[in-house]
């Protein structure tokens, strides 16, 4: 509690302690807005490409077999095993100046959205495995007796039960997507108004020595962590209301 | 709808499942797959529903070629022995199922809906979940469900295998009268031969992927055709060189042909039943059953040696 | 037939979508450091600036894993055993380090240790050096890989009960007995896949500890650190040799998670 609490309660008493008015100017200023609005943007877009692929790959991991299927499983976490700065700089060795495929991204918004993606990849994917584990498959073959097609029977009986854990993943990579720093600072460019997101937006504020303005974009942010865990929480309590 | 079932064979792996098996489903009957577990019943059942494909074999329904037909297309109800109860829709709601899926008019569903609620007796359960309900509900419930669109067979794996005892009792019961009603044919998978004694019209005992047999109870009963039926359907125990029923054993005071010499170890009296349990010669166990007033009458006690004599015995070929 | 297309279609999708964003990458970098060669990457390596660098991850990660190990049973215990005031909290503020931006979490200690933070005066007084210092990235490392024992610690926990605990208290074993005879064997794999997590993530710390150490050369630079460092330097070659190292360290890891996972599972 010490531990976490304590930094925490420091950031919000020196985001607040120049008063509210120069709290909302940090803020609103046209280059924190930029790199809010940026953020908040890029981590939607990747959360929602992922609710789609993630579930794809944890169907196919769940519900295919075939050979090396057990690599794959063990090559989705590399995203939490690889540090951030080394993501980034592999992300730029293949879609970058140098790419052997003549793909060049880097300095473009495009990058964001890959880095957040290679970053995020994990979090959809897990959280569904278990939650498709669980389901029963006689569900779907009382679907498919009663006539049911494979879409509908997707549509129907499997989303509604895996919704919940598609949904935590969203969740989850969202909040790992607006304060993601490491995979962003070298492919980014940190070009301010067209590629800086937050975080760096931060660690900008930081260098120049302006700790006030930094802590209140800073605060922000944590303001998003906070209803993201809570919003999780909630998902969390209404997947389970059936088993009441 | 009659169901033909030719040849059918599958291997999972290098488990035979089910080795050339043929079948005929007489049209309306009600008609139990009667064995051990791993006899291959419940795969034989999955492939009549679609829901499992075979090696070798055809599947007919109806007199038509069925065997790579999708269960969506086969027009069957299946009942799951874990009920497979769509948790996150109320009762109602599964009932609808299978006819919101064919599109049928919202007013039409529900007249059926609520017609087969109230034939399961759930009518007042109908905007409940299944977590609410109890088992031998859920179960009236996917019975409900099954037959909202009409199937043309009604199927049903080991239907009653995951309630307790009372409750089977009183679902078999109640199975059997639903079909005087409904008349639709159906199959149903057990391994409890009381089960299936009680309210099959014909009875296809399988063991090891392969029919034994087929026919009535008491054709099961009376004329086993090998000795896994008549072990299996009723008791049977060897006696001599024959296998012989615990009710078809008679018990002399003397010595006589074809009787084996036995003492009286121990004499339970069970209602109106007794249970008498002798040693031959050997130390093997002979069980005998009789009606309590028949062994009073013949006055044997504790510790006599009697001589049993099977009044009704099969011998099969090894 | 359309069975089969569409499976192969989905396991197509799936596929292609990690190797885009993972596996090619990845390739790509090894097969960029090795491209001339075994020795250039080694001599990027053995630089006594990147060679300190990766002693002071080492150092950093062999305290932090530690002490978070102890914390995570340690918490873990008190949520799922006992009941007092404030669990919810707890529970949720263990898990708030994974939810924030590191560079939120580098700032905040900045605040609370610099000179003209809530300690800083203190602090400076007794001549401690917090920032720009060892104690301030090993207290950043702390604060995120906080989470990792504790929440594979609980459910695990949960699940065992505390029959056997309560056995071996009939049968006269004391609190510390108990822990560490019956306790602690029962949620082994759970520790042991916590502590590879918590490894990873000190590993690669990067952001947090980018605010708080100054980054001077030599003295305040982690590996991960110096990767920036070397590419900021336009010595790419040697920023890729050090990924490399992360990168097989992390591969490591993989590899004992996916060995471990299933014995965690089970236990």
């Amino acid at each position: 509690m010490v531990i976490v609490g304590l930094p925490l309660a420091a950031l919000v008493w020196e985001a607040t302690s120049q008063g509210s008015q120069s709290f909302w100017d940090a803020v609103s200023s046209p280059e924190a807005a930029a790199a809010l609005k940026l953020t908040v943007g890029a981590s939607l877009a990747v959360s929602l490409l992922n609710a789609v692929l993630g579930t794809i790959t944890a169907w196919v991991l769940i519900r295919d077999d075939f050979r090396g299927k057990t690599l794959v499983n063990a090559i989705i976490d590399l995203p939490f095993a690889l540090p951030t700065i080394v993501a980034g700089l592999t992300l730029l060795a293949l879609y970058g100046p140098t790419s052997p495929v003549g793909i060049d991204v880097a300095f473009t918004r495009a990058a964001i959205v890959l880095a957040l993606m290679f970053v995020t990849l994990p979090f959809v994917v897990r959280t569904v495995q278990p939650v498709l584990q669980e389901l029963d498959p006689e569900l779907e073959e009382a679907a498919q007796s009663l006539g049911a097609s494979t879409t509908t029977t997707f549509r129907r009986i499997v989303l509604p039960n895996i919704l919940p854990g598609i949904l935590s993943g969203v969740a989850l990579a969202f909040a790992k997507a607006v304060g993601e720093f490491g995979s962003l600072v070298i492919i980014t460019g940190n070009i301010p108004f067209k590629t800086e997101v937050s975080s760096v937006h931060i660690y900008g504020r930081i260098e120049s020595g302006d700790s006030a303005g930094a802590a209140a974009v800073a605060v922000v942010l944590l303001g998003i962590s906070f209803v993201t865990l809570l919003s999780i929480g909630a998902i969390r309590h209404y997947a389970t209301r059936h088993d009441r | 709808m009659s169901i033909l079932v030719k040849n059918i064979s599958k291997r999972f792996g290098d488990f035979v499942a089910l080795d050339d098996v043929s079948l005929d489903v007489e049209s309306g009957a009600l008609t139990a797959l009667l064995g051990p577990s791993g006899s291959g019943k419940s795969t034989l059942l999955r492939i009549i529903a679609g829901l499992e494909t075979p090696d070798r074999g055809e599947i007919l329904l109806a007199g038509k070629d069925a065997t790579v037909l999708a269960p969506q297309k086969r027009n069957v109800g299946f009942v799951f022995q874990h009920y497979a109860a769509f948790k996150h829709m109320t009762v109602w709601d599964n009932v609808a199922f299978g006819l919101k899926v064919r599109k049928r008019p919202k007013a039409e569903i529900a007249e059926r809906v609520d017609e087969l609620l109230n034939l399961v007796q759930l009518q007042s359960f109908g905007h409940r979940y299944p977590a609410q309900l109890s088992g031998g509900q859920r179960q009236r419930m996917g019975l409900a469900r099954a037959l909202a669109p009409e199937p043309q067979v009604l199927l049903l794996d080991e239907p009653f295998g995951a309630l307790d005892a009372r409750v089977r009792s009183e679902l078999r019961e109640w199975l059997r009268q639903l079909h005087d009603v409904v008349h639709v044919t159906t199959v149903f998978v057990t391994h409890d031969q009381d089960e299936a004694m009680e309210i099959s019209d014909e009875i296809a005992v399988i063991n090891h992927g392969r029919l034994e047999q087929v026919g009535s109870p008491r054709q099961l009963y009376d004329e086993p055709a090998s000795e896994f039926v008549m072990t299996f359907v009723g008791d049977a125990q060897p006696l001599g060189e024959s296998l012989v029923r615990p009710h078809d054993i008679e018990l002399l005071a003397e010595p006589a042909e074809g009787a084996i010499e036995a003492m009286i170890v121990r004499v339970t009296l069970l209602g109106r039943d007794a249970k008498v349990e002798l040693h031959d010669a050997s130390g093997a166990e002979i069980l005998v059953l009789m009606t309590r007033d028949r062994f009073e009458e013949s006055g044997y006690w504790r510790g006599q040696t009697v001589w049993a004599q099977p009044v009704r015995e099969r011998v099969f070929s090894a | 037939m359309r069975a089969v297309v569409s499976r192969l279609g989905l396991r197509a999708i799936a596929l292609l979508y990690l190797a885009i964003i993972l596996v090619g990458p990845l390739a790509i970098v090894f097969w960029r450091t090795f491209e001339d060669g075994f020795a250039p990457a080694w001599d990027a390596l053995t630089t006594p600036e990147t060679l300190n660098a990766f002693k002071l991850t080492l150092i950093i990660t062999a305290i932090a894993v530690p002490v978070n190990t102890v914390f995570g049973i340690v918490c873990a215990l008190a949520i799922v055993r006992r009941r007092f005031p404030g669990k919810g909290v707890l529970n949720a503020f263990i898990d708030l380090p994974l939810a924030l931006s590191p560079v939120v979490v580098g700032l905040a200690l900045f605040l609370l240790y610099g000179e003209n933070g809530w300690f800083g005066g203190w602090l400076s007084e007794h001549g401690i050096q917090v920032l720009f210092a060892l104690p301030s990235m090993v207290i950043a490392t702390i604060f995120v890989s906080l989470p990792f024992v504790a929440r594979e610690v609980i459910p695990t926990l949960r699940e065992i009960g505390d029959e056997q605990e309560q056995a071996a208290r009939t049968l006269g074993a004391g609190g510390w007995q108990t822990f560490w005879r019956i306790t602690l064997p029962s949620i082994r794999w759970a520790v042991i896949y916590g502590v590879i997590l918590t490894t990873a993530r000190c590993l690669g710390e990067y952001g947090a500890v980018a605010v708080v150490s100054g980054r001077l050369q030599g003295e305040t630079e982690t590996a991960t650190l110096r990767v920036q460092e070397r590419y900021e330097a336009f010595d790419l070659a040697g920023a890729y040799a050090i990924s490399i190292v992360l990168a097989l360290i992390a591969i490591l890891v993989l590899v004992a998670m996916t060995v471990i996972r299933p014995r965690e599972e089970t236990a």
